[in-house]
């Protein structure tokens, strides 16, 4: 069993988590798969973290057995993995966490489910989320709140709050999440755990249930940097599928070294603007200073339509979701009322029913931006300044390869303290949301702690460029011990 | 500033049925949001849209049949179903 090494930021105290090299050694030693996954199975369910919607126990625990007569292969082999439950999986129940698909069983996989089954991966469970993904501290899930482990009374961050908390709280050593406009980046900075949004394309969306289709990609999370090149791996690639897939990836693992001699760091003002906490700020440019004494250099820029980003990141998710939720009319899947009425109210009111308050909001938002007479002012307007954003990070990201920020301007704030005020809680997402409209890549990597909280750095790279901005990350975290 | 009224005819279009008191609280609140949305009306308005992050623009394959989901799997999550179809509520 591991000691804890001095600097751990990624280890609950009283937590034990092992990551897949851990894993890995048991199995060499003669531990059996069906042992992993039954004692993986009980921390779930002694856990007061509220991080799994689904647990296919006994799916799970046949490929288990599977696994240990025909032999461990694969580069997951074995490895039991928390899966966003707004990700199809083939028979286990998908949610979205909400009321209006709950019941909802796909009958297909997603092309990142196909991809980590090729590889052997085990899957433990479906983890909560935010309605539909939207939100920043997965407590507009149907199915209650997620807890962090770090203080159970505090948010994990979200949308994909649950597969952060199931990743720091050692339930499982890697889960898949989903990042619109922050959703991977946020949670894994409130959990301090690692998580990654990948280039817009690089990930197939095939299967994702979608929120906002230009904006979003799943990404991995996991203890260390190591397991989340490794997943990235696995799951990044073309797919037919998907027509905005590309084919574009590399090999992550192998590219990871402790060397940032030819990394120049870029620092843009705008993202240590007025909200950001005192503790924020000074672990960060900790951290800076870090990378600068391994090697790295850093100036500081500015990235001038940045205060423009929020505006028009929620005015096109918000229209974009007002699209693609149309389609849970109960029809062919999700909630359907006792008697029909007609067309017009019968989908009314299975919408009025099964839909919570803020997938509500931004629905009525979204079709009002899109409606006839508003179109102009404000999707078109958003999709104009999209683009000054993006050519903002692209000239920055010509002379400089990295960018660092805060992931988050606060560490994990409590439960309850910010769901009744809707602006304030989008205002969270200030640092995360311009680099969804930019499609560039983004990790998020603990870097210190607020009191007993984790804080996260944000390292951004140029499109296609994960590979960079997986080994700064990985470079900083070996040097400062940050690692588990 | 978005009305009752509007509200109303919002969640028409969005087939979203609202009930009294929900349309009186997002009216406050979808008000107090586009006040927010505004600052976009300082933005120059002379720059091309970004529809797509990646510029890739019809991505077509060659119109050959292939294998699709199964009638019974695409059935399989229909809460109202008859001889093989989707059952709907009437329309006329």
């Amino acid at each position: 069993m591991r000691q804890r090494k001095r600097g751990d930021t990624s280890r609950v105290p009283g937590l034990f988590s092992m990551n897949i090299n851990g894993m890995r050694e048991m199995f060499n030693s003669g531990d059996s798969v069906e042992e992993t996954i039954n004692s993986t199975f009980d921390k779930i369910e002694r856990s007061k973290l509220n991080s799994f919607i689904t647990l296919p126990k006994e799916v799970a625990l046949e490929e288990a057995r599977r696994l240990d007569k025909n032999g461990v292969k694969g580069m997951l082999g074995g490895i039991p993995i928390g899966i966003k439950d707004s990700i199809s999986t083939k028979g286990i129940q998908t949610t979205c966490g909400s009321k209006i698909l709950e019941g909802y069983i796909p009958p297909y996989d997603a092309h990142v489910i196909e991809r980590l089954k090729a590889e052997g991966a085990i899957i433990i469970g479906k983890t909560n989320m935010d309605e539909f993904a939207m939100g920043t501290s997965t407590e507009t899930s149907h199915f209650g709140p997620t807890r962090n482990p770090w203080d159970v009374k505090r948010v994990p961050g979200g949308s994909s709050g649950g597969s952060a908390a199931a990743v720091a709280g050692g339930e499982v050593p890697i889960a898949l999440g989903s990042d619109t406009g922050g959703s991977v980046r946020c949670p894994a900075s409130f959990c301090g755990v690692v998580g990654l949004k990948p280039t817009y394309g690089l990930v197939s969306r095939y299967g994702l249930i979608a929120y906002a289709n230009s904006l979003e990609q799943i990404g991995p999370f996991a203890l260390n940097v190591k397991d989340v090149a490794l997943l990235l791996d696995v799951i990044s690639g073309y797919d037919s599928k998907d027509s905005t897939s590309v084919n574009e990836k590399c090999e992550y693992l192998k590219e990871l070294r402790e060397d940032v001699s030819d990394v120049k760091i870029g620092v843009p003002k705008e993202f240590f603007g007025e909200g950001i906490d005192e503790d924020v700020e000074k672990a960060v440019w900790k951290s800076i200073k870090t990378l600068e004494d391994m090697g790295a250099s850093y100036t500081e820029i500015s990235l001038q339509h940045t205060k423009y980003s929020l505006a028009a990141y929620y005015i096109i998710a918000m229209s974009e979701a007002s699209s693609n939720l149309a389609r849970f009319d109960g029809l062919r899947y999700g909630l359907r009322l006792g008697k029909d009425k007609d067309w017009h109210t019968t989908f009314s009111e299975i919408k009025a029913q099964g839909f919570g308050e803020e997938v509500k909001r931004r629905i009525l938002l979204g079709t009002y931006a899109l409606s006839a007479g508003y179109y102009g002012r404000y999707y078109l307007k958003a999709l104009k300044v999209r683009t000054l954003i993006k050519r903002d990070f692209e000239s920055a990201l010509k002379d400089t390869n990295v960018l660092i920020t805060p992931t988050m301007p606060f560490p994990a704030f409590k439960i309850g303290e910010k769901i009744g005020n809707p602006l304030a809680l989008y205002l969270a997402d200030v640092n995360t949301v311009p680099i969804n409209l930019a499609g560039v890549p983004s990790i998020s990597v603990p870097c210190g702690f607020s009191g007993k909280l984790p804080i996260g750095m944000q390292i951004i790279g140029r499109h296609f460029d994960e590979a960079t901005i997986l080994r700064t990350a990985y470079a900083f975290e070996q040097s400062s011990g940050c690692d588990t | 500033m978005i009305t009752k009224k509007k509200v109303e005819h919002i969640s028409w279009l969005a087939r979203i049925k609202l009930t009294e008191e929900e349309k009186e609280k997002f009216t406050k609140q979808l008000n107090s949001i586009l006040d927010y949305f505004e600052t976009l009306d300082e933005v120059e308005d002379d720059v091309p849209p970004t529809h797509h992050v990646l510029g890739i623009t019809n991505v077509f394959r060659d119109d050959m049949v292939k294998k699709s989901i199964s009638q019974e799997d695409a059935l399989s999550n229909a809460p109202k179903k008859e001889r093989g179809y989707f059952k709907g509520p009437r329309i006329v």
